[in-house]
């Protein structure tokens, strides 16, 4: 399929996009104007007219206001919303769409909806002789595999963050277009009775410049306070390995890996983490790697730049120590 | 609760050189994102007080040995929906064969890991519940039923949202949120005799043009070796190994 009339879905936090969104619509800018088409972003929540400033500075000609969707969940009304707007003429080649909790509740609800395919963990984007072509790290990232539909769009593509830069193109706010929710009847029907933040002190984990994580080699779930102690000290934002979060030590938000968050810090600090492929496919891209493992022969120092081999319990503390004193 | 029997995470994968579709010949197991949502499945039906966890599951090659061990942990039965047309199945064909499944008898909740060891798309569950008419909670970390209605505690980027939600309904459940159950010996034996019932796409009513490889309206058309990684300096710890990490982050002048 072409891909020259591209959508992305842009949602919201705190009535400006989020990263993800401003990186999509960025890499749609490009793929729309090597085939001469355009970017519509579709957005909700209560702050249109930020949102479609946002979206039209960073490419997008026109904003699609889903409206305040108050306490329902986006996944079904964002996907109504859109399967309305095709059914009443327009016709998207391309919808992109971060990877997010609500992302791929909108992906999934939209492809039942359309009848259309959805691909997912797509890092990179390119047009191949008029056809779009997805990218995806397999097998820990040790293989690129390339994907397209075989069939009319849309072409639905879920995007991992930080698959691409965000750069504002300076372009003026977005033309804002209606996307009413149609009734939804029983699918629409949870609501959000309560919102509850977690005090999470220092960066995101997908935007810090440093990002600690732990694994099983830390023995217990008590011993993570050390990776949350050395992540405040260097201002970074704590991770973990899928097996301590399986194992309900942190919740599945801290998770990195290719069942998580993708990671491209300037340091990655893999403590206690042997490296399984499913980990390492969500932090090799990051700029520089230290590990630290008891284990000589762990997979992770294989991709690290500073590989120790010694004991979490003997190194961490040693190093806390030695930036406290700096301090 | 649907379930997924995937190979072995720990055996080494590989795609198939002609229809470069993941190799799924060897023996498959109970993927581990499904027992949290097994567990609470069982856990759910101890707070009703009633009730029965139905396994549903779909494979190309009738492979039930996965089923047997969700089936020991106290599951009641499992439909295996297997037919060799479902090979190459993309998560909306796969959906579409589960929802024909679920559809057949009533049910009140739908659970589903919130995505699988192999494929790990995390739409299938989602895709699912548009096919059912019903409502969704993705990635849940708490579950208590209400009467008609459930109380979702659901992971966001910021931390938490409490969802109610009527059913029923689909959720998918996180891993590490409840602690999976080791079948016993008794529940080991008893699961020999549980009953697995195996349907082809034909019992469903489903047309082989819809589903498998001949649904999924995608390709793979080309793979390659991604750029290597090289390794740097390795250090054994003499009790001085944190010198080494601090000089590093000076380099960087994150420090």
């Amino acid at each position: 399929m072409s891909a020259s009339n591209i959508w992305v879905v842009t949602e919201p936090s705190g009535g400006a996009p989020l990263p993800v969104a401003l990186e999509l619509l960025t890499k749609a800018r490009s793929l729309a104007a090597a085939g001469g088409g355009s970017v519509s972003a579709v957005g909700w929540g209560a702050d249109a007219s930020s949102m479609a400033a946002a979206a039209g500075e960073y490419g997008a000609a026109t904003y699609y206001d889903v409206g305040d969707i108050g306490e329902q969940l986006p996944g079904p009304a964002v996907a109504a919303a859109i399967a309305s707007l095709i059914a009443s003429g327009q016709s998207p080649d391309v919808i992109l769409i971060g990877a997010t909790y609500d992302g791929r509740d909108i992906a999934g609800r939209l492809s039942a909806r359309l009848d259309r395919p959805v691909i997912t963990n797509v890092v990179g984007l390119e047009d191949s002789g008029g056809s779009l072509q997805s990218e995806h790290g397999i097998f820990g990232g040790t293989q690129v595999a390339k994907a397209r539909f075989t069939a009319d769009g849309p072409g639905l593509f879920v995007v991992r963050a930080k698959s691409f830069a965000a750069e504002a193109s300076g372009g003026s706010p977005a033309q804002v277009g209606a996307a009413p929710v149609p009734d939804l009847a029983a699918v629409g029907s949870a609501r959000i009775a309560a919102r509850h933040a977690e005090e999470r002190s220092g960066p995101k984990l997908d935007e810090a410049e440093v990002v600690v994580s732990g694994g099983r080699g830390l023995g217990d779930k008590e011993s993570y306070a050390l990776i949350e102690e050395l992540a405040k000290l260097l201002n970074g934002a704590p991770g973990a390995s899928r097996a301590i979060v399986d194992a309900g030590w942190v919740p599945y938000a801290y998770q990195v890996g290719q069942t998580g968050k993708t990671v491209k810090p300037n340091v990655y600090i893999a403590c206690g983490i042997s490296g399984a492929t499913q980990h390492m496919v969500g932090m090799k891209s990051s700029k520089n790697i230290i590990a630290i493992n008891k284990d000589e022969q762990a997979p992770i120092f294989s991709i690290a730049d500073l590989g120790i081999v010694g004991d979490v319990h003997k190194v961490l503390p040693k190093l806390i120590e030695a930036l406290k004193s700096r301090a | 609760m649907c379930v997924k029997q995937i190979p072995d995470p720990a055996a080494p994968a590989a795609l198939d050189p002609s229809t470069r579709n993941l190799v799924r010949d060897g023996k498959l197991i109970m993927d581990e994102s499904d027992l949290y949502g097994v567990e609470m499945g069982l856990q759910l039906i101890d707070a009703a007080g009633g009730g029965e966890v139905t396994l549903v599951s779909m494979a190309p090659n009738g492979e039930t040995n996965g089923l047997r061990n969700a089936l020991a942990m106290g599951a009641a039965k499992a439909v295996l929906v297997s037919d060799p047309a479902l090979a190459g199945s993309d998560a909306l064909g796969t959906a579409k064969v589960l929802a024909a499944a679920i559809r057949r008898g009533p049910f009140d909740l739908v659970l589903a890991a919130t995505e699988s060891t192999d494929g790990y798309t995390g739409t299938m569950p989602v895709q699912l519940a548009e096919l059912l008419g019903v409502p969704s909670v993705t990635f849940a970390k708490k579950v208590t039923v209400d009467g008609a209605s459930l109380k979702v505690d659901r992971q966001t980027e910021a931390g938490y949202d409490e969802v109610a939600c009527p059913l029923p309904a689909v959720v998918t459940v996180t891993a590490g949120v409840v602690e999976p159950r080791f079948p016993s010996f008794k529940g080991i034996m008893a699961a020999k005799s549980k009953p697995l019932e195996t349907l082809s796409i034909a019992d469903l009513g489903l047309d082989a043009a819809s589903v498998g490889g001949a649904g999924a309206r995608e390709e793979v058309v080309d793979v390659q070796q991604a750029e290597a990684r090289q390794a740097g300096q390795l250090v054994t710890d003499e009790g001085d190994a944190h010198e080494k990490v601090i000089a590093f982050l000076e380099d960087l002048k994150l420090i």
